[in-house]
C-alpha cells in the first residue's frame, strides 16, 4: 500500500500527515497527529467516542477515511477550550460530575458542542435525541444532559 | 488498496471500469467502512465521489427535486423547501442511525447498500422517485424500486453510479409519511416499516396512493393492492381495514430475533395504516 499525503486544518492549524488508504481518521488523528482526546469506543460508529466536525458536521471519525479528510476542517474536543479557560462545556461537565471514567466524554462534548452551534436553546428531548449515537456505561445520562441544558444556559448569558 | 476522489462523475466511471480487481464507491461510508472493518469486503480501490460537486447539492428540478448522491441525510432537513414538501422522507432519512451517521451517510448509499430494512427506501418507493444512473455507456433513469434486488444486492453494472434521485413534482393536496417499528426508538434497525404517498381531491377523496412496506421481504416492496383498497375512499374504519389486511397479505418476512413472522405480518398492516393516516392528514393540510 502506498500512503497518502493529506493536508488538512484541524482546530484551526493546517496539519500534514501521510497515511495508508484504508486508515481511519481516528487513527490518523490518534496516532499521527497525537489528537488522543479522539477516542475509539467500538470503531464501528456505534459509540460516538470518536465524534469530530468535519467542515462542521458531527461524524464518528472511525467511519471516515483519513485519506477523505483532505482540505478539510476538522474540530476535535482539543479545540474546545481557549488556551486555559475550558469551554462552557466542559465547565459544566465538571460541575455536574457528568463524568466517571471519562472515554465517552470528548465525544459527548463535540457533538453537543455540534448541537449548541444549531440549537441554542434546545428541550432535554431535543439532547436526549441528538446525543443517542453516543454511549456512556458510567453515568446513566442524567448528568450529562443536565450538564448540556445548563451549558446551554450559560452560553445564552454570554451570547 | 488504492483511494481515488474523482472530481467528475466521468472520471469516477472511468476509474471504475477500469480496475481490474474490486471496486467499490465511497458516498458516507457509514456502511463500506464498517463493512471494510469486518473484512466482508475487500476492495482494491475505493472510489470517493464526495469531490464531485454536482453530486453534493439539493435543487429543484423539473417541479420537484433532485437530491445528489453525496448528500449526508442531515443535509436533507435543513433544506427547507424539501422538508415542507416531502416530510415523509425527510423523516425517514433522520431515522437512519445516529446524528453522526446522518451527517454522513446518504440515502444513495442506503438504496445501493440493498439493506431489506433501509429507513430510506420505502418513503422514496411511496414517493415514486427515479435515479439517475450514469455508467461507461451513458445514462439511464429508473425507478428506485429496480436498484436493489435482494439483501446487500442491487442492479448496477460493475462501471456505474448513481448520480441523484429525482422527486417528482407533486400536487399541492398530498402528503407522505414513513413509520417504521424498532425495539428501542434511536439507533435500531427497522423490524418493519411502511411507506404511504396520497393525493385528495377538494372533497377529500383519494385519487392517488402508492403504499411501499420494509423488511417483509427480501428488498422493499410496493403493494398495489394497498394502493386499491385506499384510492376512491375517505379513509374511513373499513377502507384503513382493508388497506391493513392488503399490507398483512403481501409480506413474505424473514424469522429472527428481532421478530418472528406472525408478528412482522401483524404489525405491517398497523403501521401501512397509521402510515396513511398521517400521508392523508398531511394532504389535507395539516402540518
Ligand atoms: S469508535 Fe467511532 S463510533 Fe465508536
Ligand atoms: S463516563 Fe465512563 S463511559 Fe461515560
Amino acid at each position: 500500500m502506498s500512503n497518502i499525503h493529506v493536508t488538512t486544518t484541524v482546530n484551526g492549524d493546517v496539519m500534514e500527515f501521510l497515511c495508508e488508504p484504508d486508515e481511519s481518521l481516528m487513527d490518523a488523528l490518534r496516532d499521527r497527529l497525537s489528537l488522543t482526546g479522539v477516542k475509539e469506543g467500538c470503531g464501528s460508529g456505534d459509540c460516538g467516542a470518536c465524534s469530530v466536525t468535519v467542515d462542521g458536521r458531527l461524524v464518528c471519525s472511525c467511519l471516515v477515511l483519513a485519506a477523505e479528510a483532505e482540505g478539510c476542517k476538522i474540530t476535535t474536543v482539543e479545540g474546545l477550550a481557549k488556551g486555559d479557560k475550558l469551554h462552557p462545556l466542559q465547565q459544566k461537565f465538571l460541575e455536574h460530575a457528568a463524568l466517571q471514567c471519562g472515554i465517552c466524554t470528548p465525544g459527548f462534548l463535540v457533538a453537543s458542542k455540534a448541537l449548541l452551534d444549531r440549537n441554542p436553546n434546545p428541550t432535554e428531548h431535543e439532547i436526549r435525541y441528538w446525543l443517542a449515537g453516543n454511549l456512556c456505561r458510567c453515568t446513566g445520562y442524567d448528568k450529562i444532559v443536565r450538564a448540556v441544558v445548563d451549558a446551554a444556559a450559560e452560553l445564552r448569558r454570554t451570547a | 488498496m488504492r483511494f481515488a476522489a474523482p472530481a467528475t462523475v466521468e472520471e469516477a466511471v472511468r476509474l471504475l471500469g477500469a480496475e481490474p480487481g474490486h471496486a467499490k464507491v465511497l458516498a458516507g461510508g457509514s456502511d463500506l467502512i464498517v463493512q471494510m472493518k469486518t473484512g466482508r469486503v475487500e476492495p482494491d480501490l475505493i472510489v470517493d465521489i464526495k469531490r464531485i460537486s454536482a453530486m453534493r447539492t439539493i435543487t429543484a428540478e423539473a417541479g420537484g427535486f433532485r437530491i445528489g448522491a453525496c448528500v449526508p441525510c442531515l443535509a436533507m432537513e435543513e433544506n427547507a423547501s424539501l422538508k415542507a414538501t416531502w416530510p415523509g422522507l425527510v423523516e425517514a432519512a433522520r431515522l437512519i442511525g445516529s446524528t453522526q451517521i446522518q451527517g454522513r451517510a446518504t440515502l444513495v448509499g442506503n438504496l445501493c447498500n440493498g439493506s431489506p430494512a433501509a429507513d430510506g427506501v420505502p418513503a422514496l418507493v411511496a414517493a415514486n422517485a427515479k435515479v439517475r444512473i450514469v455508467g461507461a455507456k451513458g445514462t439511464r433513469e429508473v425507478d428506485v424500486l429496480d436498484v436493489p434486488t435482494g439483501p446487500g444486492k442491487n442492479s448496477l453494472a460493475r462501471d456505474e453510479i448513481v448520480e441523484s434521485i429525482h422527486l417528482p413534482a407533486r400536487s399541492a393536496h398530498s402528503g407522505d409519511c414513513y413509520l417504521r417499528h424498532t425495539p428501542r426508538t434511536e439507533m435500531d434497525i427497522a423490524v418493519v416499516s411502511a411507506g404511504v404517498f396520497v393525493t385528495v381531491d377538494g372533497a377529500g377523496t383519494i385519487t392517488h396512493a402508492r403504499v411501499s412496506l420494509g423488511a417483509v421481504a427480501p428488498k422493499v416492496l410496493l403493494v398495489e393492492a394497498c394502493s386499491k383498497a385506499i384510492v376512491g375512499t375517505k379513509l374511513d374504519a373499513k377502507a384503513l381495514g382493508a388497506l391493513a389486511a392488503a399490507a398483512s397479505a403481501a409480506c413474505k418476512p424473514i424469522d429472527d430475533k428481532r421478530g418472528t413472522v406472525e408478528y412482522r405480518t401483524k404489525v405491517a398492516g398497523v403501521l401501512a395504516r397509521r402510515a396513511a393516516e398521517t400521508a392523508y392528514a398531511r394532504a389535507k393540510g395539516a402540518k
